[in-house]
Formats: C-alpha cells, structure tokens, sequence
C-alpha cells in the first residue's frame, strides 16, 4: 500500500517537472531565434520578480486570476466548460458596481451587499447557459460564448453617460463606491496587499471542502466521471448541471471584487477584461486542485510582471504571451503522457501479480 | 485505513510549507525594485496599444522622439500596451521608466492618465507628460489636441469630394475623445454641402480593442461602401489601416486618415491613392517640446491645448488630392481660427 503512494507521488511530481523542463527548452530556442541570449531573460526574469514589490504586485494580479480558475474549475470538474467566466465576472461587476455606487451604508452593510449582488448577477448569467442546457440541450460552451457577446452589448448600452455611467474625461464608468465600500489592505512595503486576497483564500479552501469532502461535492465528480453511472446512482443530473453552473456563476462574480473594491472602485471603459479566459489556462494548469491553481496563478502574475521588464531589457514584449502559452500545452500534453505511462505500469503490474498468482497456484497444484 | 490519513497528512504539508513559502517570500527579501534607480538616461515613452509603427497616432509620438534624439542627442526607451491591460501594468511601466531614471516620462493616450496620476507623485523629480488627456499634478503635462478643429476640415474636404453625397465617419471606440473627431467632422460636412448625408459608426461602444483591430474596421468600411458612402473618414488608430485597404478596394471611394500623414506612410503604399488626405495631430510637435523643455531645465507643466491655430492639428496635402478644393478648405480653415466658426466637441 506504501510504496503504490509513492509511486503515485513521483507519478504526480513528475508531469510538472516534465511540463516546466519542457517549456523552458522551447522558450529557450525560441527566444535564442530572435537573437537574444535566454539565459539572461531567465536571470533578470527572477531577479525583478523576486523584488518586495514585484511580489505584492504579483499576489495582487493573481487573485482575480485564482478567483476565475475556481470559477472555471467548478464547471471542468463535472466535465462543464463555462467559457463564459469572462463574460459573468464582468456583468457581475458592472452591476455591482452600480448598485454600489448608488447605495451609502457603513461599509460593514455595503461591501456584503456589494459582493452578494456580484455573486446573484454572476450566477443568473452562467445559470441562463445551465437552464439552456437541461431544458433544450444547448451546448454550454456555444451558450456561455453567446452570453459573452451580450453581456459586453448589455455594459455597453448602459456604461453611457446619462443611463448608469457618468464621464470623467475620456473615460466612462459608473459613479465612484463611497469610501465606506472600500476593501482592507494588508499594509506591506512598498504598496500594499489588496485584501480580497483573503476571500480567496477562504474561496479555494470553500472549493476544496464542498468538492472532496461533501455529498454535493462527490455527486458533482460523479457526474464528471460518467453520466450515466451518476443518474444510475440515484443523482439528478439536470440538476447537478444547474447547480453547477449557479456556483460556478457565482464565484465568477467574485473575479471582479479586487479590483472594484481595491482599485478602480468603479467600473469604466478601463475595468479589466480577459480574466475568464486566464482563468481557463490557470485551471488546465493548476489541474483543478485548489493548491494547484494558486501556484499557477502566481506563476502568471509572475511571467506577467517580469515580461514589462525584459521588454524594458529589449526583449519582444510577446516573449511572455509565449511562455504562458507554451507551458499550458506542455502541461497539458506532460499530464496526458503521465497519465498514460501511469496506466501502463499499473496495467503492467496488475498483470506480473495475476500471473504470479497463476504461477503460485500452478505450483500449489503440481505439489499437491 | 492508512492511505486517506497519509494523503491528508500530505495535504496539511503541502499547504504548510506552500504558507511557509508565501511568508518567506513576503519578508526575507525586503529590497524594493524601486530602490536602484539611476540618473537621467533620456525620454521614456509609453505607448498605447498599436505599439511604435501603427501609422497613426504611435508613430506620431515616436517622431517627436526620433527628432529629440536627432537634434538634442537624447536617449530613448519605447515600450508598448497590450490589449486588455489594467491599471497595475500601466503603472508598472511608467514607475520602470521613472525608477530607471527616464525623464521626461511620457504616457501616450488617454489610458494612462490616471496611471500617470498616481505614478507622478511617486517620482516628483521626474516630468511627466501625458497626451490626450489632463491629469492633475504638478510634474505633469497634459497635451492635448484641438482634433475637432482639424475634423471639421476633413468634414468640408469629404462633402466636397463625394459624388454621392454620402460621407461615413468610423470611430474606434465611442468615448468622448473620439466624439470630439465626429462632431468636427459632422459639423464641417454638412456646414459645406447641407444636403450631404453624414453617417457615423464606432467599433466598440466602449472597448480600447477598438484602436486595434483592423478587421473590424475592414467590416465596417466595407459596409459603408456597400451603402453608396464614397468618403470615409476613421479615427481609430491601428484599426484604420483595415478601413483605408477596404476602401483601396472599391474604385472612385476615398479615405480620410488620421492623427499622422497616412499618406505618406511605408506601410500604406499601396493604398496611397486611395487617401484624400489625413487629419495630422502633431503629437510628435508636442512631444519634442516637451523633451527639449526637461533637457533646458524648464519642464513644460500643466494643461497645454494644440489647437489649429498653433499647429497642433492640421490637414494633409501630400498626393495632391486636395489641391482642387485648396481654397475653400483655407477659407474653412480662416473662419476657425478666427473664430467665426465655433466647432463643436462632442456631437
């Protein structure tokens, strides 16, 4: 029983190590073909990055990327891909981010309220694409694209001046948050932590605890793993779907929160689009697991962080969209070929221990 | 029974020593990147999305740059947006260039202008210049440009150049910047020629992609085209470049370009023909002047308008293609500046 754990455990270590070796070599070559030397990217890449202040930038960065990848996580755990993230976080924001404009409350009142809303609007959206789903088979991956599309038309009619927005030179958004909504920092030096990072903390540990250790958690895996076995099984599965896509809605509705409360405390023509679709990246490479995802996205705020600086060190600017892309393939592509490897071998020793068993009771028999 | 009390065992591990990571991380290096900073190394010029050869508005700031480094002797770093930033990697770039000892540090567009806000106080030594836009501070000026005025003269040359009188404006984004450009535009068209027909789209209601996706320009165009428009003027940065290929395409149409001489531009030599003229925006005037003001040690600071009457826009005549129409675009041009003419900055 001991030693299966540790096979597994060096089964587990070894599709990340195989991913990161793989896209450092192809980065290598690649930033090589421009003419540049890699291994000095590499140097000025740790360098900057592990700076007191690129460190509070990169936990900053990668908690909405974290929230999205939860978001994201919940749908792929039950073979559901909500692509619509993107799309949820951002009507959740911009609504929320209405609301809370309007309303001035003790923040203790306000930010709740700001958040609720965020998650409520968050899940309608990705609950339509559920509904959708169970009531006239549509692929949620068409649906939640097309919801995209009508949530940026549906910001884009109202964030006008004159219907929910207000001008403030070239930029349009909605009326400020009073101060009484805005989010604690955790003082640190230079700049401080936006302290949504604690939400998601307790986001990921949420995520953990319902997934592995509840029943709605096992039902949902179930329903991941074969349809039929889960509707054999006793679960609903038009349900599971709805329910799934409420909560997964519901945490995208978080992915805007950093910023709202912590930055911007608006939402404008310059509020942060693309999260949902880093999101899917970061969850493909943290492979769903709660730790897992954080350490992606913090490896992205990272590659995010030090890119500005080697284009400042006169390396091309998409070096970094490179990186990023290239170590999601080979993670993708190191955990399948660990998978299969991981099947084989234990294909294999089931099959040395069957025969070794027919070999044993061959002997028994020839003894006796 | 051992193997879910190991696998828990090594899950409070891991999530051990990951905290103990994140700790380590947050307090045993204390050095702030900030700290090694260095003495004046030159301009440093964050552009917009589009980067340096967008032939438009980029590429005009970046000759202010290559004027100053021609005839100052100034040093220079350009760096460039993506699509889809946030406020954190803009001030990320401009505390680079400041913290690197870049001055005067230079935010080009209205996207940086609340970075550039925040990243001044930072850095009060350092000039800042911010164009398109005002941001208060006093190490900051803010150039803008008087890009109504200069529309209002490609109103008048498209109304009297179109055969069907049918004229199209293509915006890239709909924010008050790019109204200033359709508001001149509506206003000189149909103050030349009443009965012309003054259509006006934008790519994006409120998305800065619009800058920066020539295909939907190109879509744009194309159906402006197909609905008997034969002049179309586009401001919309990079994006321009789909909408002025479009046109080359359809014989007789013209295009109206922007921000610099697209005329003349490498990039567009094949469809030189087809652009009547631009609405140039003398970014790179503003830019050098700002350069040359920090290296006399009398930063230029505060709010500075470059309107028509001071050169700061004004209307391509490279190709001759409104050679015809000279004079009364003059007399167009006279009435502004005089101010008989008020033009009007949002539609």
């Amino acid at each position: 029983m001991k030693k299966f754990d540790k096979n597994k455990l060096i089964l587990g270590l070894a599709a990340p190590a195989l991913a990161i070796v793989t896209a450092l070599v192809i980065t290598s070559i690649i930033i090589g073909a421009t003419g540049k030397d890699p291994f000095h990217a590499y140097q000025v890449m740790v360098e900057f990055g592990s700076k007191a202040d690129s460190q509070v930038w990169i936990i900053n960065k990668a908690t909405p990327y974290y929230l999205s990848a939860l978001a994201v996580a919940i749908g792929f755990r039950m073979n559901l891909f909500n692509i619509g993230v993107d799309g949820q976080y951002r009507i959740a924001a911009f609504f929320a981010a209405v609301v809370g404009g309007a309303l001035t409350m003790p923040g203790i009142i306000q930010i709740p309220v700001i958040i609720v809303v965020a998650m409520a609007i968050g899940a309608v959206w990705a609950g339509i694409a559920g509904l959708l789903k169970v009531t006239r088979g549509v692929n949620e991956v068409i649906s939640t694209i097309m919801l995209n599309a009508i949530g940026a038309s549906v910001i884009g009619y109202f964030l006008q001046d004159g219907r929910l927005a207000q001008k403030e030179g070239n930029l349009i958004h909605t009326p400020y948050l009073p101060d009484s909504a805005h989010f604690f920092e955790i003082p640190t030096q230079p700049k401080p932590i936006y302290g949504f990072v604690v939400i998601a903390a307790l986001a990921g540990a949420a995520y953990w605890f319902v997934l592995n250790r509840t029943r709605f958690g096992f039902d949902l895996r179930t329903v991941g793993r074969s349809e039929s076995a889960a509707h054999a099984s006793g679960v609903s599965v038009k349900r599971m779907v709805i329910t799934s896509m409420l909560l997964s809605g519901a945490i995208a509705g978080l992915v805007g929160m950093p910023t709202l409360l912590g930055v911007s405390y608006n939402y404008g023509t310059d509020f942060p689009a693309g999260i949902g679709f880093t999101g899917i990246a970061i969850a493909l490479l943290g492979r769903n697991n709660p730790i897992g995802m954080a350490l992606a996205a913090l490896l992205w705020g990272f590659l995010e962080r030090t890119g500005t600086q080697l284009e400042f060190e006169g390396y091309a600017q998409e070096i970094v969209g490179v990186i990023q892309g290239v170590i999601v393939l080979c993670v993708v592509i190191a955990y399948e070929i660990v998978r299969r490897y991981g099947l084989k071998a234990q294909q294999r020793k089931v099959g040395e221990e069957l025969a070794a068993q027919a070999r044993k009771s061959d002997k028994a028999e020839v003894s006796a | 029974m051992k193997g879910p009390l190991v696998r828990r065992v090594s899950t409070i591990a891991v999530a051990g020593i990951s905290t103990a990571a994140l700790a380590f991380t947050l307090t045993a290096c204390g050095e702030s990147s900030t700290e090694s900073s260095s003495g004046g190394k030159g301009v440093g010029l964050a552009f917009d999305v589009g980067g340096r050869d967008d032939h438009s508005f980029n590429e005009s700031a970046a000759r202010g740059v290559d004027k100053a480094q021609k005839e100052l002797g100034v040093q220079s770093k350009l760096m460039t947006a993506k699509n889809g930033e946030t406020e954190a990697d803009r001030e990320q770039r401009l505390t680079s260039l400041a913290e690197s000892g870049y001055n005067p540090v230079i935010g080009v567009g209205f996207n940086y202008s609340k970075s550039i806000e925040k990243v001044a106080k930072d850095f009060p030594k350092t000039t800042f210049g911010i164009v398109d836009s005002v941001a208060p501070g006093n190490n900051i000026d803010s150039i803008t440009f008087g890009e109504h005025e200069g529309s209002y003269l490609a109103g008048v040359a498209a109304a009297l150049k179109s055969k069907s009188h049918k004229v199209g404006f293509i915006g890239g984004v709909n924010n008050a910047l790019i109204q200033k450009f359709q508001a001149g535009f509506e206003q000189g068209a149909k103050d030349t020629d009443s009965s012309v027909q003054v259509t006006s789209q934008y790519l994006y209601p409120n998305n800065d992609k619009g800058f920066n996706d020539p295909a939907a320009a190109k879509d744009k165009a194309k159906g402006m085209l197909d609905s008997g428009i034969d002049v179309i003027y586009t401001a919309a940065g990079l994006s321009g470049n789909g909408s002025i290929e479009a046109i080359a395409g359809q014989k007789g149409a013209w295009a109206i370009g922007v921000d610099s001489d697209q005329y003349q531009q490498p990039g567009l030599e094949k469809y030189k023909s087809s652009i009547l003229t631009s609405v140039v925006k003398n970014v790179d005037v503003a830019v050098f002047d700002l350069i040359k003001s920090v290296k006399d040690g009398k930063p230029l600071t505060g709010p500075h308008a470059y309107l028509l009457k001071d050169g700061g826009v004004s209307l391509a005549t490279s190709g001759g293609q409104i050679d015809d129409i000279k004079d009364k675009i003059d007399a167009a041009k006279k009435k502004i500046v005089d101010g008989q003419v008020k033009v009007r900055t949002a539609p």
